[in-house]
């Protein structure tokens, strides 16, 4: 299986395409085939929280797996701010610059209850009560009357001294009232400061919220991130003991290397390894170890922003990638 | 034996030492730490720019002019005395800027600073003087009495914020980072830049090699004249040369008629008893004794006979005598003053300079070298301010004597004339004056016969930095055409002085210097003080001494300011007890001393504009500031002038600096035969400000410092505290700048982390695409998505509505309506009161200010008066807005100027993300444009799914061999991974090794590099990748400000041919080079084309007959239609034919068939 496993070396890697597609080995058949790969194919769910999720995939082609990562970066659709109207803002923050903030808020909104906007509308419109969602800010920022003498801390002179993203309120539209009963929207993370105001400051605005894809605009991008790593492989080729074994530990992070009783070093748990390669860097260990990564063990990390819980968003993923093979299935030139 | 002893007692004693050192605790600290003096004394770089300041040299000037220099000028020019009445006089007594007398240390409220910068106005306080004056038979003393107003540098001790804290600055919306040190002239920030000169008063030796030419020369420069005076050889002969003598004088008879007129005593002065010298000057007796000059008289008579007189009407005839007595007196070297013809002092000057002469002529090393910083001097503000004022006073004061002669003139008076009533009149002339000066940058002095353009500045506000840049630029004199490349040379003199890589590239550069961190330049001090200090410390007197002893041996003269005052047999002794006495703070700290030994002389200098800077004293092999006082300057009971006062730090000047021998480490201190004298408070401040933002730059490749230092200047970013209140012509703003992960400690001493100008970038060095050749960049959509590199740009509208004589006056008017009561697209962004909307978004052919001019303002006041006046007509002026992108409306402000009229300021902003061509670089002099925005899936990710924010090509490394960035990614990963700020100070500044070390244990590579998935395939990249951030600066070259195309357009109306450059809507060119190419490929119809037909076509009739050029089908030569021709030619060739036409010579056609 060694063709399996990427090569780290000291300064290049190896072996990183694969190629085990039909008829490019004489070993080995590589033929597509879908009971096969049912019968290899692992999901294997490490953790799993409101905003992160954690989990491999084993014994799947690359190319899959980074159209899962793609889709989730740019395709899974999720509502954002798109159209702020001002007004009234007094605050030092221009208001390009504070619609743009406004933009970047995650809201947790379910995408599935909003259509898409139609562009070819005139903008008049453009946004019903389908396809948007208002959100208002109205703030001012007035002098605490009863504030502690001597204090020089904004937040106990003033009222509304900083604008947060939970100052956004929903406004429901229509069915929208019926629609949202239950989740209204809010902001994903309440404390994103927005602007600060000083006494006799004012912002009033409406943003209309739709729906939209990461590769449009990032704000749209359901997922901080969503990456995947291959699993790290060490191979100690000869055995490490004594003082050398407590140095090849200390090559590794905390936990991935470990010393038996008789001093001798073995791999306790490579997927905490971090790939530093320092172990490459030491004469000692020259040949007595050699690195590599699983090229078809994906250890994927999702972060959501909080629209969605990162499984739904993953879900969605392969949805998208369902679509679009359907689409390509159904394009006259595949047949 | 007692040497024995003393070793053995000497070893004793390191035992001991030793002993103390193996305690766990020596000195109260262990011996792990560090010995903190090493280490911590660089405490007293901010120490000194707290109490210094980094504009503290123009500062000081200003006060130094205000303060001081303005009652000396006072002083020269106290009396006004009226031709007319004997009786009459005026004569100042005081002055001041900006408080009455009776009132000193209450200043008078002026305009804040920024109030002059909104409405254009001057900032600046009345000047009062105090006069006693006669009313008839009456003496009258007037105080107070206004005579003009000075602008007044912002921060100097006249200004409002002066002293002010951080709340007083804010409430005069002012940033309290600002540096000050300019001044505010009609509304526009103007700097007089440092300029650099020779030293006056000093003599310069100089050679040509190939003429066999020696020359010695001294500018004198006092308060009324400047001259310059040369002792040169000629055919081995010295002569003394002067502008004012029109033929030279040989040597000795100038020598003569200064009164030495014995040949042993002028042989003693100019050559000692050395032989070499007094061969080389024998030659120079034999002219005297040929030309039969003997005596004083004679001489006197030969340097009179010689004297070009300019002589004023009136004044009497002198005598060939009297004119060579004057000519000594006051002309030759004039900075040296005689009384009662007291001539040995001018003879031992002229002596000395032909000494030198003589030395060169014997050893040609002896010359001076110009360049050198140490015979250079920095004129000031201030200086130049004083110049100006007293020109400008002189004038006054010439102005109201014509004035009070004129009244005084009459025989008979009604009244008693009052002189103070005329005094007002020319008040203005010295507030224009001044005003005028300094807002074109114009010197123009006529008892100089100083014109000097370009002296002022307009303060650059790009960017913190580049405001500051500005406070630090030392210009030079050396005209920018001339090939020469001494004066642009990097002079190992300015070593800690002016900074050794901030110099612009090109004509300029070496020319524009800046001051290094650490400088202070020196105002005048007084000399006679000095003078009778040095003859306490055992100077003789110069002229107690015998001419004969002059030049012996051993023998040092002593000069002040270049001039000999006396002489001493124990240098080294009176150069030590002056320092002494300097050290314990007797003497001003900025007065140098120091021992030139090649002419056996001490050189003591008290005059102005040298630069100097402070550094750790050193005795015995031991540097004088100790733990204990900087433990004492941490703790805040000191400050940097405890230390100049307890003797610790001294200021050295370069000469000085020369004298003595310093250590950059404390390591490097010795006390071998030539011990160290002093220690360097912290190497890195051999750079200046802005080359103090550069981290690491100690591992670059110089030039790219140097360039790095003319980006930073062009580097968006925060612009000062007070940003969005400033009204000026162009701001760029960036919306989120952040601080540097890797900072230096200039950064925060100059308080860049403050006020940044930069964003870091995760920065992956690979190529990506094939659009990263060239320096381009491959930016990240993503982040730009996130803000990533957005800036504002806000430009400023002025409208000015004017009254006319005629009692007319420019009006603004609403918004026109269409006939559904909207407005009509031009007045969209207009408000009811005509004037765009705060927030309105403002488009290509839209108008921010609906002004209307009456259609009658040019009409006389006389006429109109009687018609009446409420049928004005207007005529619309409006201003439209013009840009390929919208603007938003971000300000307006109402005013009213000085002269009555409404100011009205629109600003209109727009916000701007990265695009495609916008220009990058990172603080290595590593530029590149966006050559592409790649989604952030497509981009490469590491293991933690971090993907790049740009990628930069490899291929930018190897040439220009910028290590330091390297270095900046490492310690900004390891600063990133550990949660701190790491340094990249010059000379300093984080361990390579120890931020290995934080990127290993943190589970990264130790070089940085780390192994990224393709975003594309999703395999691993085969090549590890160089990863992690380095701090980008976006600069102010963006292609939405530059982007230009034209299909057709406006045309010049002379020639016809299309416009030129993008602010006409110009054409684009095929110009000469590409005209040629055409050619030679032989497209002839293209040629055609390009330079006629899409250019300046003309049909034109030419009569074949004639050949002249017709109208209307009918040749008005030849009175006929029939031979007419069209034809078309290039408008450009008409124009030739007929130009040629008006000068009597016809071109005529022929024309023929061509197939």
């Amino acid at each position: 299986m060694s063709d399996n496993i990427v090569g780290i070396e000291y300064n290049r890697v190896t072996n990183t395409s694969s190629t085990d597609f039909p008829g490019h080995q004489a070993s080995g058949d590589f033929s597509w085939d879908i009971e096969k790969f049912k019968q290899n194919f692992d999901i294997d769910i490490k953790y799993l929280t409101e905003r992160t999720a954690n989990f491999d995939l084993v014994h799947i082609d690359t190319s899959i797996a980074n159209a899962f990562r793609r889709i989730m970066i740019a395709e899974v659709p999720s509502v954002a701010a798109e159209a702020v109207y001002m007004f009234m803002n007094t605050s030092v923050i221009q208001d390009e610059v504070l619609a743009h903030r406004i933009g970047l808020i995650p809201l947790k909104v379910d995408p599935d209850l909003l259509s898409w906007v139609d562009k070819t509308q005139d903008e008049n419109n453009r946004y019903t009560e389908d396809n948007t969602i208002v959100l208002s800010l109205d703030v001012v920022c007035t002098k605490n009357p009863n504030a502690p003498k001597n204090s020089t801390n904004a937040k106990e002179l003033y009222r509304n001294s900083h604008v947060y993203a939970s100052d956004l309120k929903f406004e429901p539209h229509g069915s929208q009232l019926e629609k949202f009963k239950n989740n209204p929207v809010v902001p994903a993370d309440p404390n994103i400061l927005l602007a600060k105001l000083r006494p006799g400051q004012e912002i009033s605005l409406r943003a209309h919220c739709i729906l939209g894809i990461g590769s449009d605009h990032a704000k749209f991008s359901p997922v901080a991130t969503a990456s995947y790593r291959l699993m790290p492989v060490i191979d100690i080729r000869e055995p490490i003991t004594g003082a050398l074994a407590v140095n090849f530990q200390k090559c590794f992070p905390p936990g991935v290397i470990g010393i038996n009783d008789q001093g001798e070093a073995y791999v306790q748990d490579a997927r905490k390894d971090t790939v530093s390669r320092e172990v490459l860097r030491h004469e000692e260990f020259d040949g007595k170890v050699k690195l590599g990564r699983k090229r078809d063990h994906f250890i994927f990390n999702v972060e959501s922003t909080g629209a969605m819980s990162p499984e739904e968003i993953f879900f969605k993923s392969v949805r998208v990638l369902k679509n679009k093979v359907e689409y390509l299935r159904n394009c006259p030139i595949g047949q | 034996m007692p040497p024995k002893r003393k070793a053995s007692r000497v070893a004793a004693e390191s035992d001991e030492a030793f002993q103390e050192l193996f305690q766990p605790e020596y000195k109260g600290k262990k011996l792990t730490d560090e010995i903190n003096t090493a280490e911590d004394k660089w405490n007293l770089l901010p120490a000194f720019l707290k109490v210094k300041g980094l504009v503290k040299q123009h500062l000081d000037s200003f006060n130094y002019f205000v303060d001081t220099d303005l009652k000396k000028i006072i002083k020269a020019n106290e009396l006004v005395l009226s031709d007319v009445d004997p009786e009459f006089y005026l004569k100042y007594l005081d002055i001041r800027v900006g408080h009455r007398s009776k009132t000193p240390n209450d200043k008078l409220v002026l305009m804040p600073p920024h109030q002059c910068r909104l409405r254009d106005l001057t900032y600046s306080a009345p000047i009062f003087v105090d006069v006693e004056y006669t009313r008839g038979r009456k003496i009258i003393v007037h105080t107070d009495l206004e005579i003009g107003r000075m602008p007044i540098m912002l921060r100097s001790n006249k200004c409002i914020l002066d002293g002010a804290d951080d709340n007083t600055m804010a409430r005069y919306d002012e940033c309290p980072l600002d540096p000050g040190g300019y001044f505010i002239v009609n509304g526009t920030e103007k700097v007089i830049l440092v300029q650099e000169q020779l030293s006056k008063n000093r003599i310069i030796v100089e050679a040509d090699e190939k003429k066999g030419i020696v020359q010695a020369s001294v500018t004198s420069s006092t308060h009324e004249r400047k001259s310059k005076t040369y002792v040169i050889t000629k055919n081995d002969k010295i002569y003394l040369k002067h502008n004012s003598i029109s033929e030279d004088i040989p040597i000795v008879i100038i020598l003569k008629a200064a009164g030495i007129t014995s040949d042993l005593e002028i042989l003693q002065l100019v050559c000692g008893s050395d032989p070499n010298y007094q061969d080389l000057f024998v030659v120079n007796f034999e002219e005297a004794a040929r030309l039969e000059v003997f005596t004083q008289q004679q001489a006197l008579n030969y340097v009179g006979k010689r004297v070009k007189t300019i002589r004023r009407a009136g004044a009497p005839k002198l005598s060939q005598l009297q004119e060579g007595i004057e000519a000594i007196a006051t002309t030759i070297i004039a900075h040296l003053t005689v009384s009662d013809l007291q001539f040995k002092e001018k003879a031992l000057y002229i002596a000395t300079m032909a000494r030198r002469v003589i030395m060169t002529m014997h050893n040609p090393t002896m010359v001076d070298d110009r360049d050198y910083v140490g015979n250079k001097r920095l004129e000031l503000a201030g200086q130049l301010m004083s110049l100006l004022f007293e020109d400008l006073f002189k004038k006054f004061n010439s102005d109201f004597k014509a004035n009070i002669d004129k009244v005084l003139k009459k025989p008979s008076r009604t009244s008693e004339f009052d002189a103070l009533l005329s005094i007002n009149i020319h008040s203005n002339n010295i507030t224009m004056g001044l005003n005028r000066a300094i807002s074109t940058g114009n010197w123009s002095l006529k008892r100089f016969k100083m014109e000097r353009a370009g002296v002022t500045h307009v303060l650059s506000r790009l960017s913190y930095i580049s405001a500051l840049g500005m406070m630090t630029r030392i210009s030079s004199q050396f005209e920018k055409s001339r090939k020469v490349s001494g004066p642009r040379a990097l002079q190992p003199s300015q070593f800690g002085m002016l900074c050794t890589s901030d110099t612009p590239e090109g004509e300029a550069c070496g020319l524009v210097k800046n001051l290094a961190l650490m400088t202070h330049i020196t105002t005048d001090d007084e000399e006679l003080p000095i003078k009778k200090l040095c003859y306490m410390l055992g100077c003789e007197p110069i002229l107690g001494v015998d001419s004969a002893t002059l030049h012996d041996e051993g023998n040092f003269g002593i000069h002040v300011n270049g001039t000999l005052v006396g002489t001493t047999r124990f240098p080294g002794k009176f150069v030590e007890n002056f320092r002494k006495l300097r050290r314990t703070g007797k003497v001003s700290a900025f007065i140098s001393i120091h021992t030139n030994t090649h002419q056996q002389a001490v050189h003591i200098a008290t005059d102005g504009g040298r630069i100097c800077r402070p550094l750790i004293i050193v005795e015995n092999g031991k540097s004088k500031v100790t733990a204990e006082h900087l433990l004492k300057l941490k703790k805040g009971e000191w400050a940097f002038d405890d230390f100049l006062v307890h003797g610790l730090v001294e200021y050295l000047d370069v000469n000085e600096e020369n004298d003595s021998l310093i250590a950059l480490y404390e390591e490097n201190i010795n006390e071998n035969s030539v011990p160290t004298t002093h220690l360097e408070i912290e190497p890195f401040t051999v750079l200046g400000a802005v080359a103090g933002l550069i981290p690491y730059p100690h591992h670059n490749q110089s030039p790219r410092n140097t360039y790095q230092c003319a980006m930073g200047k062009q580097a968006i970013g925060a612009i000062a505290y007070n940003q969005f209140r400033r009204i000026d012509t162009l701001l760029y703003f960036m919306v989120y700048p952040q601080q540097p992960m890797v900072k230096t400690k200039t950064i925060e001493l100059i308080d860049y982390d403050k006020l940044p100008a930069g964003q870091n970038a995760t920065v992956a060095v690979m190529s990506y695409s094939g659009y990263d050749i060239e320096d381009a960049l491959v930016l990240n959509k993503a982040s730009i998505d996130r803000g990533f590199g957005r800036c504002q740009v806000v430009r400023k509208n002025t409208i000015q509505l004017k009254r006319y004589p005629n009692h007319t006056k420019d009006i603004l008017s609403g918004m026109r309506v269409d006939e559904h009561g909207n407005p009509i697209f031009p007045h969209q962004a207009l408000g009811p009161d005509g004037l765009g909307e705060v927030g309105a978004r403002i488009e290509n052919g839209q108008i921010y200010a609906n002004k209307f001019v009456p259609t009658n303002a040019g009409e006389s006041a006389l006429g109109g008066a009687s018609e009446p006046t409420n049928v004005e007509s207007h005529r619309e002026t409006p201003a439209y807005y013009k840009g390929p992108e919208p603007s938003y409306v971000d300000q307006v402000m109402m005013s009213v100027s000085d002269n009555d009229q409404a100011l009205i300021k629109v600003l209109l902003r727009q916000t701007r993300r990265p695009e495609l061509g916008d220009k990058f670089s990172s603080r290595h002099g590593q530029k590149g444009v966006c050559g592409i925005i790649v989604q952030q899936e497509d981009l490469p990710f590491n293991d933690m799914g971090i993907s790049p924010d740009i990628i930069m090509n490899p291929h930018g490394f190897p040439s220009r061999m910028t290590v330091g960035k390297m270095i900046e990614l490492i310690s900004g990963k390891a600063g990133v991974l550990n949660g701190t700020l790491e340094y990249g100070t010059c000379f300093g500044g984080s361990k390579l090794e120890d931020m290995s070390k934080i990127l290993v244990d943190k589970g990264f590579s130790y070089s940085g590099k780390d192994m990224l998935y393709s975003g594309i395939t999703g395999e691993c990249l085969q090549a590890y990748i160089f990863f992690g951030p380095i701090y980008y600066q976006k600069l102010k070259h963006m292609v939405l400000d530059k982007m230009h195309a034209r299909a057709r357009g406006p045309r010049a109306v002379l020639t016809r041919q299309p416009t030129e450059g993008r602010s006409r809507d110009g054409g684009l060119r095929l110009g000469e080079m590409e005209r040629d190419c055409v050619i030679a490929y032989g497209a002839s119809q293209l040629l055609l084309e390009r330079l006629m037909i899409s250019s300046d076509a003309f049909e034109v009739d030419i009569c074949n007959k004639c050949g002249l050029m017709g109208y209307n089908s009918w040749c008005t030569t030849c009175k006929s239609s029939e031979n007419i021709i069209k034809m078309t030619i290039p408008c450009a060739a008409k124009l030739l034919f007929q130009e040629l036409l008006s000068m009597n010579i016809a071109p005529r056609l022929r024309l023929g068939d061509v197939f």
